[in-house]
């Protein structure tokens, strides 16, 4: 096979591939789909803070999202599909040390996962979750999921989606998460950012990516190549700061609302742990 | 209540009790559970014991996620355990493929009720068996005791821990609502006394760990994450470094060694208890809380002039065949008494080889067969 | 600049100094076109030539425009296009 390329292949090394398992590079994600763009804002949040990598453990579930956690070089589990964040919270309370972040996608996290996110985020276990959010199962070929908006168009919803999806930010907001943003893939830099204050946070985080898929979603629903679906983020995304998340719209013909929506301090589960556990040791 | 980790002495208490007691005794410091009866009294024991221990506990919002906190531990680097029932194991089978997949050394304790579904749960029952070999889907190896009674639940608790430090896998206590709720005496021996077995450690630099590269026993030393290895761990078919394969090369060379590391090691885990087997011409199997009447109907056929002896597998998974074939070896029939409707019975068959004929006593209700009935049986069976 | 009867404008260009490397690992590009669709300075464009995958990766066409901003190494999904920044010495 001969490249039709010029230019000689550059020897640099792109710098925030020291977080990421070269053997493992190129990633499987299709051409235009946002989950490359979301572990990069994760390396770039990490290298901005120094973040000790020997403390830092990635989780993920079952879909295409749930392979991101093989590509760190750090700590990382691919568990079954929707239990990453029991596993995080089985690392978490181990060795309080340690960060578990989890990256998965909105069905694993939100469907067959959901249970786990609603009571962690009660319990506020300090993790990240970061959810890659492409509307439907990508990995399996566009099934409808928990966030498919009424209407569209997937594998098993021909003749439209039936039922009503969830709003990921009211959700983590309303379970009790001490963070919460949402960005599409288009806002790299500010979603990188929320990474770097999520990280630092002590408490169960909640940062959901919009991203496309233009193998599935986009086309079942004729938006076009990832490129138009991003250009449509750029037209329709508003920021939004701290507005009443409830009101977080999240639809394609209308617009999209941005923003961090939670951003509160309150007890942390294996702190709290810890301090019980003290006081009775001193007994 | 004191705050040592083993509470060295007398005391008379219940199998569950017994069980959490040898866990800790074990060194066992996480448990993540969901309350399920008859199998609640290890989980709050647990609560109560393990803070007090600088151990962890937590009460997660179903079995699927304490199966997978405890997975989740274990490659954290804690003894690690959680307690459930049948209707729990049910939820928690697609994790223990998972830890069979990842080698996450782990226990679970099955205190088994009545089934299928809600089925009966305070009465006793021995449905789980296959459940406990089978349960979750694909090739992979399981390893179960069974005790039969409060002392048993306290040992066998740590020899579970022991077995699952050594070759990196789950493995289950069986227990039976017979022996989880009895009150017997327990002995607690001094903690220099007790056997501890901790998982083997990485050896090479970090740079040159490979997570899934076994040593000659087909075991790999296992890292725990935040020490810096920077391993990836994967429920999909994987090479030494952890990472997805999908060729068939790859399955052929990782399930048969999951299989193998627990077969080929199976003379060295299997146990059983013989009671006057060696001129048995009627060999009665009962295992758990069953065995318990068993051994009173053996003495009682004794008494009576009857040559019976009891055979009581210990190790339910792997199956102890060189030891039933041994005790076997006078017997004209085995009878198998278990508290189901006949599940065990299948495995002493293909362990028997239709050599002597094997009868199943079946009693798939919550209360044992008494001493009597077995007695019974065993007369209609040779007379 | 395609159409043959626009004129170049007669002011001589400014000089400038170049700041910024943009580094493109054209065999890992899949070609999404992110990175020069959103580039806020139009530095980058999409190259007429494809890498062994058959993607047009992205190639640099007004370097001395580039700030430094590294919205395309941010909008890359395949960490294939980094931006570094000159040491003084090279400029």
């Amino acid at each position: 096979m001969t490249a039709t390329t010029q230019s000689k292949p550059s020897q640099e090394e792109h710098p925030i591939t020291r977080y990421v398992r070269k053997d493992r590079i190129p990633h499987i994600y299709c051409p235009a789909c946002g989950i490359g763009i979301v572990l990069t804002a994760f390396a770039t949040a990490l290298d901005n803070l120094k973040f000790d990598i020997d403390k830092l453990t990635v989780v993920s579930g079952i879909g295409c999202t749930g392979r991101a956690s093989g590509y760190f070089e750090a700590d990382g589990f691919h568990t079954t599909h929707g239990r990453p964040i029991p596993f995080a919270t089985g690392v978490k309370v181990a060795n309080p040390e340690l960060k578990p972040v989890v990256i998965s996608g909105d069905g694993d996290l939100f469907a067959i996962g959901g249970n786990h996110f609603i009571h962690a985020a009660r319990r506020n276990v300090d993790m990240l979750v970061l959810c890659i959010n492409n509307f439907m199962y990508g990995m399996t070929g566009g099934q409808q999921g928990p966030t498919t908006p009424t209407g569209a168009i997937t594998s098993t919803t021909r003749f439209g989606n039936i039922e009503n999806p969830f709003n990921l930010v009211s959700l983590a907001a309303s379970a009790g998460a001490v963070y919460v943003a949402r960005w599409t893939v288009l806002h790299a830099r500010r979603l990188a950012k929320s990474i770097e204050k999520a990280l630092q946070k002590d408490g169960f985080t909640f940062i959901e990516a919009v991203s496309p898929c233009p193998t599935l979603y986009d086309r079942h629903n004729r938006f076009g190549s990832g490129l138009d679906v991003l250009k449509l983020y750029k037209e329709i995304s508003v920021i939004r700061n701290f507005s009443d998340p409830m009101k977080a719209e999240i639809d394609y013909s209308t617009r999209i609302v941005c923003g961090e929506f939670v951003d509160e301090e309150k007890p942390e589960f294996t702190q709290r742990l810890a301090e019980q556990s003290a006081r009775l040791q001193k007994r | 209540m004191a705050s040592k980790a083993v509470l060295t002495g007398e005391m008379f208490t219940q199998g569950d009790i017994a069980a959490a007691e040898g866990a800790i005794a074990a060194g066992c410091r996480f448990f993540a559970g969901y309350p399920i009866t008859p199998a609640t009294e290890i989980a709050e024991r647990m609560a109560s014991r393990l803070p007090r221990i600088g151990g962890k506990y937590i009460q997660m919002e179903d079995e699927i996620a304490s199966c997978t906190a405890v997975v989740g531990a274990s490659y954290t680097g804690l003894k690690s355990m959680t307690a459930t029932s049948g209707p729990g194991v049910s939820l928690m089978n697609e994790t223990i493929g998972l830890a069979a997949m990842t080698e996450a050394p782990m226990v679970l304790v099955n205190v088994m009720r009545g089934g299928p579904s809600t089925g009966q749960p305070t009465e006793a029952s021995q449905g789980d068996i296959m459940q406990a070999k089978w349960g979750s889907h694909g090739d992979y190896e399981i390893i179960a005791l069974c005790p039969s009674s409060v002392q048993e639940m306290f040992d066998f608790t740590i020899q579970c821990f022991n077995l699952a430090e050594t070759y990196r896998t789950p493995v289950f206590l069986l227990a039976d609502e017979i022996v989880g709720h009895m009150y017997e005496r327990l002995i607690i021996p001094p903690e220099d006394e007790i056997t501890i077995v901790n998982r083997k450690k990485p050896t090479v630099p970090k740079e040159e760990y490979l997570p899934f590269k076994a040593d000659g026993d087909l075991v790999p030393p296992m890292a725990v994450f935040g020490e810096g290895y920077h391993f990836y761990a994967t429920g999909l078919t994987h090479d030494e470094r952890g990472y997805p394969v999908m060729t068939p090369e790859a399955q052929l060379e990782l399930i048969p060694r999951l299989c193998d590391k627990i077969r080929k090691n199976a003379d060295k885990i299997t146990q059983a208890a013989t009671f006057e087997t060696e001129d048995a011409e009627v060999l009665l199997l009962a295992y758990g809380g069953e065995a318990r009447s068993a051994m009173r109907a053996v003495k009682d056929a004794r008494a009576e002039g009857l040559k019976v002896g009891l055979f009581r597998p210990i190790t339910i998974w792997p199956f102890p065949s060189d030891q039933l074939k041994k005790a076997a070896a006078n017997a004209q029939q085995v009878l198998v008494a278990e508290l189901n409707y006949g599940q065990l019975v299948y495995e002493v068959e293909r362990h028997i080889r239709g050599e002597i004929p094997v009868h199943l006593i079946p009693r798939p209700c919550g209360v044992p067969h008494t001493p009597n009935e077995l007695l019974k049986e065993i007369k209609r069976r040779t007379q | 600049m395609s159409s043959r009867t626009e004129r170049a404008p007669i002011t001589q260009e400014k000089e400038t100094v170049q700041t910024w490397d943009i580094i493109i690992l054209e065999e890992v590009c899949k070609g999404c076109a992110f990175c020069h669709t959103f580039c806020p300075r139009d530095v980058l464009e999409q190259s007429d030539t494809f890498n062994a995958k058959g993607h047009y990766p992205p190639r640099v066409k007004a370097i001395e425009r580039c700030v430094g901003c590294k919205l395309c190494e941010a909008v890359c999904p395949d960490f294939a296009i980094f931006v570094k920044e000159r040491s003084p010495s090279k400029r």
